[in-house]
């Protein structure tokens, strides 16, 4: 680990190698404990029946195969409702729910960081605030507003609440905070430019890092959404309640069930892989001052 | 007479300052237009509803017939009279205590771990931690690992290892149920706040640590304390809400794991019995206490331990 280091060239850092041993092996078990579930999935969703119901049960897939896969898809041909109805739902509900928050959030998050407007504060937190309590626990009151709006049983009861949840709000306007300079938009100002302005051309720009963190977190939150006490109609059901259904489908849909995981746990790990850099960057603001 | 005209003016000078303030709204007429839409829909969807719970929890509402005012008869009821209610907040709190702590603890030492690191191998060891948490369903593979016949692994291996001669029913056997739920919990854990831990650390200027290298700060752990923990205090913050809000939320995963309800209510929660009494019994007016109830306490811990983060390092 020693070598790994990155910082120091003159000072050297009070490091004991002891330490750096003691870490190494920590970090070496407990990413064995949060890999090799992963490593299972993915095996399990290679494995041929006679593997899969062996005994004892092997970590290791000794003869790989696709039929799972291929499995899965019979599976999806033969659903009553055609499974690329699910997906179309859940792309649906995915990319407008994202896009509206995008543009719902940042342009809230543009005017509470940067214009200096009474009652800003207590908007601000009135959404910290609400970073503090699991949606959850309004499960049965949401129900109750959104069916009141009579928007039970459509794609607005999952992508209208989708566009103002409040962390992509709140890691928004920390990241204008300290990142998109009071005097450049000051003198945008005074050469004439309006807010909408500002917010467009200058602000949007330099806060690139933080709306893909927003996209990416909304994305996924929509993604990964399952059954959905809004929706009772088969045919508006998501993608991934209709991969729950193969899960729930026990010993005999055992392999396609396999495969059904690893593509659903594929699209949010490869979106986060290409991200990576530029959520850890939004997340460098995300500090809560007291 | 002296009162009086100083009263007039004072009522003057309120009445201006009133005036201004409406002024200076008029004047960021576009700045309430900006936030209008996200802030009006924030309102329906998050704000409502809490008011909404708050004030049905006074009342019988039951979906079918006119709500009656029933003030604190729900609460009453749910402490002195609901034995599977005190189950729940039991098994919420010892949720609660234990998966908190430790994965906002784990959160911060990988984090801090991996932090010198190279930042390609950084990034790789980031995706390993970070997976679980963002991969929807893939805690289900516990139900396979840990099945209840003999084909699951833990029970082969036990088995194997001559530890027990019958198949452990480990998702349906009391003993098992909580403490298998407390890990799959722990597992997707590593979420927002780990991403805000690293960056936080990242962030960190290294002269500071050279500063302190100087002036005779002798081991990691020194550094830790003096240096690391004081600067990322507002990570801390953040993470610790993140930390707690998962830490009460997770009731999804128990159902998907053990069954709704568990056996003897053993992993029963408050978000289990919220979701008994409103979704299925449409008992909103007692559901909506319940509510309350969860909400206060979700409430309380976060403002306790902002208070507790406050004091570090002072």
């Amino acid at each position: 680990m020693a070598k790994l280091r990155t910082r120091k060239h003159k000072v050297v850092l009070a490091r004991s190698r002891g330490g750096d041993v003691g870490i190494a092996i920590i970090l070496f078990i407990l990413g064995a404990i949060m890999f090799l579930p992963m490593l299972y999935i993915v095996m399990q969703s290679l494995k041929p029946l006679d593997e899969l119901w062996m005994y004892p049960p092997r970590f290791y897939v000794i003869n790989p195969t696709l039929k799972n896969y291929s499995d899965l898809f019979t599976l999806m041909n033969i659903s009553w409702v055609p499974f690329s109805r699910y997906i179309f739902n859940t792309v649906l509900t995915s990319v407008s729910g994202t896009f509206g928050h995008l543009v719902l959030a940042s342009l809230a998050a543009y005017a509470i960081a940067k214009i200096k407007f009474p009652g800003r504060n207590g908007m601000f937190q009135m959404v910290q605030m609400s970073l503090m309590f699991h949606s959850t626990v309004t499960a049965i009151t949401s129900f109750i507003i959104i069916s009141s709006f009579k928007m039970l049983d459509t794609y607005w009861a999952i992508i209208v609440p989708a566009w103002c949840s409040s962390l992509g709000l709140y890691l928004m306007k920390q990241f204008m905070d300290t990142n998109v300079n009071d005097s450049v938009l000051e003198s945008a100002r005074l050469d004439g430019a309006g807010e909408f302005r500002c917010y467009w051309t200058i602000a949007m720009p330099m806060v690139k890092p933080a709306w893909l963190t927003l996209i990416i977190y909304s994305f996924q939150g929509l993604w990964n959404a399952g059954a959905s006490t809004y929706i009772h109609s088969e045919q508006l059901k998501s993608f991934n309640y209709a991969i729950g259904q193969i899960l729930a489908g026990g010993v005999k849909r055992a392999g396609a069930s396999g495969a059904a995981q690893v593509i659903m746990m594929l699209v949010p790990i490869s979106v986060f892989v290409i991200s990576q850099s530029n959520i850890i960057e939004t997340m460098g603001s995300s500090g809560m001052k007291d | 007479m002296a009162t009086k005209k100083a009263a007039k003016k004072a009522a003057t000078r309120e009445l201006t300052l009133r005036q201004w303030k409406i002024k200076e709204m008029k004047q960021n007429k576009i700045a309430y237009l900006m936030v209008a839409p996200y802030m009006i829909l924030f309102t329906i969807f998050t704000v409502l509803p809490v008011l909404l719970s708050i004030f049905l929890s006074f009342t019988d509402f039951n979906m079918l017939e006119v709500p009656n005012i029933v003030w604190m008869k729900n609460y009453v009821t749910l402490f002195f009279d609901d034995d599977i209610f005190l189950i729940a907040i039991k098994n919420t709190f010892i949720f609660a205590v234990i998966v908190g702590p430790a994965s906002y603890l784990m959160s911060f030492l990988i984090a801090w771990f991996i932090n010198e690191l190279s930042p390609k191998v950084r990034a790789v060891v980031t995706l390993i931690f970070y997976a679980p948490s963002i991969s929807g369903q893939a805690y289900l593979i516990f139900q396979t690992l840990f099945s209840s016949d003999s084909y699951g692994w833990a029970n082969a291996t036990l088995m194997e290892l001559g530890i027990i001669d019958t198949e452990i029913l480990w998702f349906q056997d009391e003993t098992y149920v909580m403490p298998l739920c407390i890990f799959v919990a722990l597992w997707t854990s590593l979420g927002t706040s780990f991403l805000a831990f690293i960056a936080g650390l990242q962030g960190i200027d290294s002269a500071q640590f050279e500063a302190g290298a100087v002036d005779g700060i002798k081991n990691r752990w020194q550094e830790l304390y003096y240096i690391t923990l004081p600067n990322m205090k507002p990570q801390l913050m953040f993470g610790a809400i993140m930390a707690i809000t998962g830490s009460f939320g997770f009731g999804g995963i128990v159902t998907a794991l053990a069954g709704f309800p568990s056996v003897n209510y053993c992993a029963h929660t408050i978000m289990h019995h919220l979701e008994d009494y409103g979704g299925q019994r449409y008992e909103i007016g007692y559901s909506s206490a319940i509510a309350v109830v969860l909400f206060a306490i979700m409430f309380g811990a976060n403002m306790l331990v902002k208070k507790i983060i406050s004091r570090l390092g002072t």
